[in-house]
């Protein structure tokens, strides 16, 4: 049992960290018992289970839904720098990203992605924004963690590479779920001040998406299976 | 027919019957005249010039316009710069007379009756001794004036003023005045040239790109200021870098609102400034807006940094940088074929946004339907398995067919039957099928999308 200067000290650090949803920026809640809510103003990572470009339809469906999110959270439009194709966009409609709400962008070198994702992470006019990638090296992934942190913009990045993109919140594995449309399975493989258990997750959950409430689901049948006790949560 | 020099010195003449001039001369070449491929080459010209002057425009079925303003410096004077040219049209093998003056009118009448040796008319007194062609008089306005014993300039310039417009019709006036400057004389150069233009020369050529940031900071400063002025913001700016070789650069910025906020303006120009080779050095550099548009005080507010308002700034150094058209909003475009059912709009807010029909949609469609080997237990049904970029897919559970026949006005087009189907391990996919079974021709598969 963590004592309470132990999580007062636990909630500096996270705050000069700039993690967690300790008063940095509001929380998104998920709707997933045991996780609090994906926090704004910071790098999340998503991660196809299928790392080829064409089998990530439940990455790409997983990323919109939390765009869309955050664009109703923060009332503010989103960019998706894209990257081996456009998404669809009347798909990306019944995320809630319109587009009044959505900015699209045709990745192109490298070099100008990066400077892309930095300028729109630190722009304020942005509620979010999503950026296809192969990978990050640790100071890019930090330098936009920094910029997402002073602006309060989320940054989302669909990583089709294997090697996880260091300095993230929180990082998703997304897999389609076979029964019924809109169903993945989530794994989080990584959240800020939680340890990941033997399996190296730190949560997995059967969610549906509904596309009338736009939000997740839990898919009734399997339920959740937290890895961790609620009391070791950051609070 | 009309004569060059060599064949002159032979005793032709322009306007001799083609005869008498074979006569007198058997060996000459004669081509017909082809006015068109003249004007053509005249263009061509025309542009080439934009090394010597970005404001260039051609005269007439023979002569080129060059405002070298500013200009001649990059030469080493205007001397240079005219035998310059001279020279370069020399070496295309064309005749040419090439003259400076402080009006069109006065450098048309000095290129074509002027001293040769003195190219750049230092005074208008000059002009004095010219006969009265030299003003772009038509010939019978030449002859009635030559017949009332006017034949120079001068002669005309000793008149009062009164006098010649009464006299000889408002024409000889107005040619008058536009060789002496007193009547402006509006050309258009082939090249739109900005109205709002601001330009820089170096006392020392330079290469550092702080130096070359810095002249830019203060060009953007001074035309934006002009630009507040006349309530304009810039849409297109075309900053061009003189280097002392001759050559030139150019860095091109676009806005999706209009801006005269120099600090935006510059943040756009910031990154590409690394991309110039100054080669030798930089001489001189010009800021143009190429395209203005009105500025009203409700869009300037967009410039403040209040309120997160600062989006259409965002969107404008993202285009600059991503590169042309690879910022966009997708708006929907009427039309029930799925490819054709997304249209590209520039990324600054929608006018107007319609929606898409309700449905289902993949969340990703590849811009080519990729061919698939499928299997179908019977004809209208959805395959069981198929195989897709080398692997097998178990269907287990599909929805169809959604048939979607082709804009009638494709005339070759084929309908096709699309099936939603789910595979053992949650993928799903959009397929479909082109073709029907028991035609001599099988049906093909291919796959479309897939689904979140």
């Amino acid at each position: 049992m963590p004592s309470p200067a132990l999580a007062r000290l636990r909630r500096r650090i996270a705050a000069l960290e700039g993690v967690g949803g300790d008063g940095h920026g509001p929380v998104m809640p998920l709707g997933l018992p045991g996780f609090e809510g994906i926090g704004t103003g910071a790098l999340h990572e998503i991660s196809p289970a299928a790392l080829a470009c064409d089998h990530d339809g439940a990455a790409l469906g997983f990323s919109a839904a939390l765009l869309g999110g955050l664009v109703r959270l923060m009332g503010k439009p989103a960019l998706w720098l894209a990257e081996g194709g456009l998404p669809h966009a009347p798909a990306l409609a019944g995320f809630g990203l319109g587009p009044e709400r959505l900015v699209v962008g045709i990745a192109g070198q490298p070099k100008a992605n990066l400077w892309a994702l930095e300028e729109a992470a630190r722009s304020p006019a942005l509620a979010a924004v999503l950026g296809e990638v192969r990978g990050m090296d640790f100071t890019a992934a930090r330098r936009l963690h920094l910029a997402a942190r002073g602006s309060g913009v989320t940054v989302l990045l669909l990583n089709r590479a294997a090697a996880a993109i260091a300095p993230a919140q929180t990082r998703w594995r997304v897999n389609g779920l076979a029964g019924a449309d809109d169903r993945w399975r989530l794994g989080l493989l990584r959240c800020r001040g939680r340890s990941p258990d033997e399996r190296g997750v730190v949560g997995e959950w059967e969610v549906e998406w509904d596309g009338t409430a736009r939000r997740l689901g839990l898919v009734a049948s399997t339920g959740h299976r937290p890895a961790v006790p609620d009391a070791a949560r950051v609070a | 027919m009309a004569a060059n020099g060599p064949a002159q010195t032979h005793g032709l003449r322009p306007g001799m019957p083609l005869a008498q001039a074979m006569a007198l001369a058997p060996d000459a070449v004669v081509a017909p005249h082809d006015p068109d491929t003249d004007r053509r080459l005249l263009d061509v010209l025309a542009e080439r010039c934009g090394l010597y002057s970005p404001w260039t425009a051609t005269e007439g079925a023979c002569g080129l316009w060059l405002d070298v303003a500013g200009c001649g410096h990059l030469f080493g004077g205007e001397t240079d710069l005219l035998d310059q040219l001279s020279g370069k049209l020399k070496s295309l093998g064309l005749t040419n007379r090439a003259a400076l003056a402080p009006t069109p009118g006065a450098a048309w009448a000095w290129a074509r009756f002027g001293d040769p040796a003195a190219p750049i008319l230092e005074e208008m007194d000059q002009l004095a001794p010219l006969p009265l062609a030299a003003l772009r008089l038509s010939p019978r306005m030449v002859g009635d004036l030559a017949a009332l014993g006017l034949r120079r300039i001068g002669e005309l310039l000793d008149l009062p003023r009164p006098q010649v417009s009464l006299r000889f019709g408002r024409d000889v006036l107005w040619r008058l005045d536009q060789a002496l400057g007193v009547e402006p004389e509006p050309i258009s150069s082939i090249r739109p040239v900005a109205p709002h233009r601001v330009h820089m020369a170096f006392v020392e050529p330079m290469s550092r790109v702080e130096d070359i940031a810095e002249a830019l900071r203060r060009l953007l400063a001074e035309l934006c200021n002009r630009l507040i002025q006349d309530g304009l913001g810039a849409r297109r700016l075309d900053f061009t870098l003189f280097r002392v070789d001759g050559t030139l650069c150019r860095v091109e910025i676009g806005t999706g609102a209009p801006s005269h906020d120099p600090g935006h303006l510059f943040r756009l120009f910031r990154d590409r400034l690394a991309d110039i080779r100054p080669g030798f050095g930089i001489e001189a550099v010009r800021l143009d807006a190429v395209a203005t548009q009105a500025q009203t005080a409700e869009q300037s507010d967009l410039d403040g940094p209040a309120g997160g308002g600062d989006l259409p700034h965002l969107l404008d150094s993202l285009s600059n940088r991503l590169g042309p058209r690879r910022l966009m909003r997708l708006l929907p475009h009427p039309s029930h074929i799925p490819e054709r059912c997304v249209r590209r709009r520039p990324p600054g807010a929608p006018t107007t946004v319609g929606e898409w029909p309700a449905g289902r949609y993949p969340i990703r469609l590849l811009a080519h339907p990729d061919p698939i080997d499928a299997m179908a237990p019977i004809p209208d049904a959805p395959p069981l398995r198929f195989r897709w970029q080398g692997r097998l897919h178990q269907v287990v559970r599909a929805d169809g067919p959604e048939r979607i026949a082709p804009e009638w006005w494709h005339e070759d087009a084929e309908e096709r039957d699309y099936y939603r189907v789910e595979d053992t391990q949650g993928l799903r996919f959009w397929l479909y099928r082109q073709g029907h079974y028991g035609q001599p021709e099988p049906p093909r598969w291919y796959l479309h999308g897939v689904f979140p």
